[in-house]
């Protein structure tokens, strides 16, 4: 591998996308012209963030499917995309996993490169890119529709950003969610969502949606008790992103569980 | 038709090699060591945005001393090689030694084929889980590497310098004692070297993924008078 080299006018600059591009040849994903059979290739689904009085929770269920079949248990859907911010992923799980790990370089990269850190209006727009990136391949069945969500350290305050598959960016005020149980995960944290949240309020509000939205969407993993696999769920504040251990889950899922048997 | 003049070869390249050196020589030197937690980059540097020191890669960092513009051109590199390297295979196959290898060509080449050597010392770091791992590669401007034990000295007048941390460097010191060490070799007997007046960069051993960490000046201040 050559170390690479450009004459001054035809440097990429901060951008490792467009480094990858002048390196490398494009990925066979965007040459096809038929779709592919869904049932071929792994799914990722629902995902929800939630801004709380420090920040943001994002939170993402472990199931993977391809048609009728769980193809993973354990699949991991929110990611750091940097110190301050992350992301959470729905729909085709291949490209989407790929495209946080180019997101994630391409965050580091930049900060490398120039010697500081993107805005977070910065990053969401370099996301939205690369969505729009995707689009021949969402439109062969393969879409990818994240969640991003950050730390704005010059507002002192949490922000979200759902998108569309065409790349576009909206930033949403107190909650969102993606994949195919969002409908049911959006609905429970509608109901229930209040200004100034907790954390402790936050998190038990996320892992209810996912709760519900596992109840109703065959796509949705529930916790699994037995194998002892929670979902990924992170906060992010002024301490940056921090990753809940599987202890808190799975006692939060204990209780979560009592108040249900208690109600009905 | 006019000719051009016979130079000998040996004749070009000492020319250039002069001329690179005096470029070297005219700027201030900076001093890289080992500690027991890692590797300390330290530099004299008046400026606190034209960085001379910075980071590659998660356990790799850089350091450059002569022309400002050429050595942050071979920084960037070394940045766009590690990142493409990581992306391509793993982020454990990225090595200081390969890295240290690519600048040894390609500064070869151009102080060979190119009318004007790069007049530039760098130096490529690779912090390593234990002590016995650091590497330390000096690449002179003719692409010359040196494989480095303990500490190195790059540009200003680097000999003087390599000669006092020789006499003050202790293996495994805490970062205090290589600092102090590091910034009094800098100065010399007859300066002092505020916090004002250096860059100071670690590699962390223990740190979770990216163990390259600026200290700040303020932190510098405190450290220096301890």
């Amino acid at each position: 591998m050559a170390m690479p080299f450009f004459s001054p006018g035809d440097d990429p600059g901060p951008d490792f996308a467009e480094l990858l591009r002048r390196t490398s040849p494009p990925s066979p994903a965007t040459q096809l012209s038929t779709p592919i059979d869904p049932t071929l290739y792994a799914h990722g689904t629902t995902c929800v963030a939630i801004r709380y009085a420090d920040g943001v929770v994002m939170a993402g269920d472990r199931r993977a499917t391809s048609g009728n079949w769980i193809s993973n248990r354990r699949i991991e859907k929110v990611f750091p995309a940097d110190r301050y911010s992350g992301v959470a992923i729905a729909g085709a799980a291949g490209p989407a996993v790929e495209m946080v790990r180019l997101f994630q370089l391409q965050l580091e990269h930049y900060e490398k490169v120039e010697g500081s850190v993107l805005s977070l209006e910065g990053k969401a727009n370099q996301l939205s890119q690369m969505i729009r990136g995707n689009l021949p391949a969402a439109l062969q069945g393969m879409a990818v529709v994240p969640i991003f969500a950050g730390y704005d350290l010059n507002r002192g305050d949490g922000r979200l950003f759902q998108f569309d598959i065409t790349g576009g960016r909206y930033e949403e005020a107190d909650h969102t969610a993606t994949g195919s149980g969002q409908l049911h995960a959006s609905t429970v944290v509608k109901l229930n969502w209040k200004p100034e949240m907790t954390r402790d309020e936050t998190v038990d509000l996320v892992l209810r949606a996912l709760w519900e939205a596992a109840d109703e969407d065959s796509a949705t993993g529930g916790p699994d008790l037995i194998r002892k696999i929670y979902p990924i769920v992170a906060t992010i504040t002024a301490e940056g992103f921090v990753q809940l251990d599987d202890d808190e889950l799975a006692e939060r899922f204990r209780s979560l569980i009592e108040r249900l048997n208690g109600s009905e | 038709m006019s000719m051009p003049f016979y130079v000998a070869p040996e004749q070009v390249m000492k020319d250039r090699a002069d001329y690179a050196r005096k470029g070297i020589a005219r700027g201030r030197s900076l001093v890289g060591c080992t500690y027991d937690d890692g590797i300390l980059l330290c530099a004299e540097n008046p400026s606190q945005m034209l960085h001379k020191i910075s980071e590659i890669y998660d356990r790799i960092a850089f350091a450059g001393v002569g022309k400002y513009s050429e050595f942050d051109q071979l920084r960037i590199a070394g940045v766009r090689h590690a990142d493409l390297k990581g992306y391509s295979f793993s982020r454990e196959d990225v090595d200081a030694r390969s890295l240290a290898n690519q600048y040894a060509q390609m500064l070869g080449q151009i102080f060979t084929h190119e009318m004007k050597p790069m007049e530039v010392d760098i130096l490529v770091v690779e912090v390593g889980r234990k002590p016995v791992d650091d590497q330390l590669f000096h690449i002179q401007y003719d692409g010359l590497v040196i494989d480095e034990a303990d500490f190195t000295v790059l540009g200003g007048d680097a000999d003087a310098v390599r000669d006092r941390v020789a006499a003050s460097y202790e293996p495994g010191a805490a970062l205090d004692v290589a600092l102090r060490a590091a910034v009094q070799a800098l100065a010399g007997s007859e300066r002092t070297l505020g916090a004002g007046e250096l860059e100071v960069a670690v590699l962390d051993r223990n740190a979770r993924r990216r163990c390259f960490r600026r200290i700040s000046r303020a932190d510098l201040a405190e450290l220096l008078t301890d």
